[in-house]
């Protein structure tokens, strides 16, 4: 069997892989959680975000830490501007054609990139990608114990919005009463389209947490929204600590099984919980309510 | 204050309202009452915007406010306590009322709370706890609290007396006369016909989503053949 050192090193690598996750099933769980929607479009949305911090650094030379700040305000603008204009007109008050405006909406953009980046493999080179930390019995690398803090610090702050500020209160009046919220004389159209751009904003930060260790292609976004999407089934759809959880969670999960089985099963074990979650449990660990 | 024109509106294929008009002047309590899925509910949701009107005119202080959204009829100052309360279980009692006055300010919001505080004591006394575990009644009070926090000029109640004990019905329409006396113009929608018909200075009848009976209340309630054909009296 394995020494506790790697097999703590391995938990260790998990929660880091578990933090992005976390970030991409926050805004997975958030745009379900009001609009009561899957978006479709969440997967491509990363994809399209990866493409941005690479072409900030491919162009403009930029970090993908400094492009951080360019590509979240921008990613949220987009979010709340594709709700705003395009989603919410085009589904007429039905919140199930969304689910479909979604769907469309990521093979326009999955193709978009295609035609323009190709199906090439694309990374940059950032001069940091192999420095790391050194914890005596094991290296941690650098870029992912600051994607660990930063998305941890994401997720801090985007349950202060909900909880603190009034936009926040009013996001979670529309996810749950959404008629006394309009009559409250909250503008529902609104709140929908900020969520929207929330959800657009966390994957954004995702895309540049994960750039200086990862590749980009034009399908790289789905694979991280499936595991996603397991980890909002497992956490309970539309909980926020249940996203945060289950994301460290499968990122153990999937950092033991690759440990244990061989790298190329580590995400068999998530496949297998989700299975089982759906059998024993189906609103999930924090899916209290119906 | 309020003037309604050949109101036409419904759900999916069907017109629930067939041609309603009816006008509430400022500061006046005006009953709306009805059988059972009449419409009256239906009404109320599309002079609030819930649901988009398919003709007819809706005049708010001289603004034409039929098809805005909803959250600018609010803005408007008309504001619609619904059926079944629609407050925010999960959220403090004290967030559900600062929810009402979401676009004021800070000093306009406390200054609204605590009049909703002296208007309800029993909110007060529960303001940390979750609006879902309030009784119906105290539910109740929440939901009209929360409509008075955004300051309408026009309230519409939705069947507000709707499974309070009778004690508490009095208490009810105590309040609403408490609250039209400071000049608030009340459309009032209800199954207690004799005590509608007490408060409000007029009141119309609704049947088949038209309006079959209008005039003073008084009247309607000294006529005995009209309220036994309408009113099941
Ligand atoms: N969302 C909806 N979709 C389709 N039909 C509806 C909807 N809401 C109400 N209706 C129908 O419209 C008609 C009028 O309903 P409404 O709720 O306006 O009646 P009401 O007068 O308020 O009744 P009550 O006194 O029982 O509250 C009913 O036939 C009802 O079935
Ligand atoms: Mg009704």
């Amino acid at each position: 069997m394995f020494a506790p050192d790697i097999i703590l090193a391995a938990v260790l690598n998990g929660l880091m892989t578990g933090s992005v996750y976390a970030l991409i099933a926050l805004g997975l769980t958030l745009v379900y959680g009001v609009l009561h929607i899957i978006n479709f479009a969440h997967g491509a949305t990363l994809t399209a975000a990866m493409f941005a911090v690479y072409v900030a650094h491919a162009v403009f030379k930029l970090d993908p830490y400094i492009a951080l700040f360019i590509v979240t305000p921008l990613f949220f603008g987009l979010g709340y501007g594709v709700q705003r204009f395009v989603i919410g007109p085009a589904s007429h008050g039905e919140d199930r054609n969304i689910l479909l405006v979604t769907l469309g909406l990521s093979i326009l953009i999955e193709n978009a990139m295609l035609a323009i980046f190709r199906s090439d493999t694309r990374s940059i080179d950032v001069p940091y990608a192999f420095s790391s930390i050194d914890l005596g019995f094991t290296f941690l690398a650098l870029p992912r114990v600051l994607a660990f803090g930063v998305a941890l610090l994401v997720a801090l702050l985007l349950g202060l919005l909900l909880t603190r500020t009034d936009t926040g209160k009013a996001i979670r009046a529309v996810a749950r009463e959404k008629t006394g919220a309009a009559l409250a004389g909250i503008d529902v159209a609104h709140i929908y389209a900020v969520t929207f751009g929330l959800g657009a904003a966390c994957v954004a930060i995702a895309a540049c947490l994960l750039m200086p260790t990862f590749y980009v292609t034009p399908r790289a976004g789905n694979a991280f929204v499936l595991v996603a999407f397991t980890i909002v089934v497992l956490g309970g759809m539309g909980s926020i600590p249940g996203a945060l959880l289950g994301a460290l969670f499968i990122g153990v999960v999937e950092s033991l099984c690759g440990l244990f089985f061989g790298e190329s099963l580590g995400q068999i074990g998530i496949f297998l919980i989700f299975i089982l979650v759906l059998l024993v449990r189906p609103t999930g660990l924090f899916g209290a309510r119906a | 204050m309020l003037e309604v024109e050949n109101l036409i509106a419904g759900y999916g294929g069907a017109d629930v309202l067939r041609g309603i008009g009816l006008e509430v002047k400022p500061g006046e309590i005006v009953a709306v009452l009805g059988a059972n899925g009449v419409g009256k509910t239906t009404l109320n949701r599309a002079l609030s915007g819930l649901i988009k009107p398919r003709a007819g005119t809706i005049r708010f202080l001289g603004q034409e406010i039929a098809g805005l959204k909803a959250s600018a009829i609010v803005a408007a100052g008309l504001i619609h306590v619904p059926e079944g309360r629609r407050i925010f279980p999960n959220m403090s009692v004290r967030d559900n009322l600062v929810l009402g006055s979401y676009r004021r300010g800070k000093p306009a919001r406390e200054a609204n709370l605590e009049r909703m505080f002296e208007l309800f004591p029993r909110l007060r006394e529960r303001m940390g706890q979750a609006a879902g575990t309030l009784s119906g009644g105290e539910q109740q009070m929440l939901a009209i609290g929360r409509g008075l926090m955004g300051e309408p000029k026009l309230l519409i109640l939705d069947e507000p007396s709707l499974g309070l004990s009778p004690l508490l019905v009095e208490e009810m329409f105590a309040l609403i006369a408490r609250i039209a006396g400071e000049g608030l113009a009340v459309l009032l929608v209800e199954q207690n016909v004799v005590q509608s018909l007490e408060l409000a200075a007029r009141a119309y009848v609704l049947e088949n989503g038209r309006i079959v009976v209008e005039g003073a209340s008084s009247q309607i309630a000294a006529d005995p053949a009209l309220k036994h054909a309408y009113l099941g009296l």
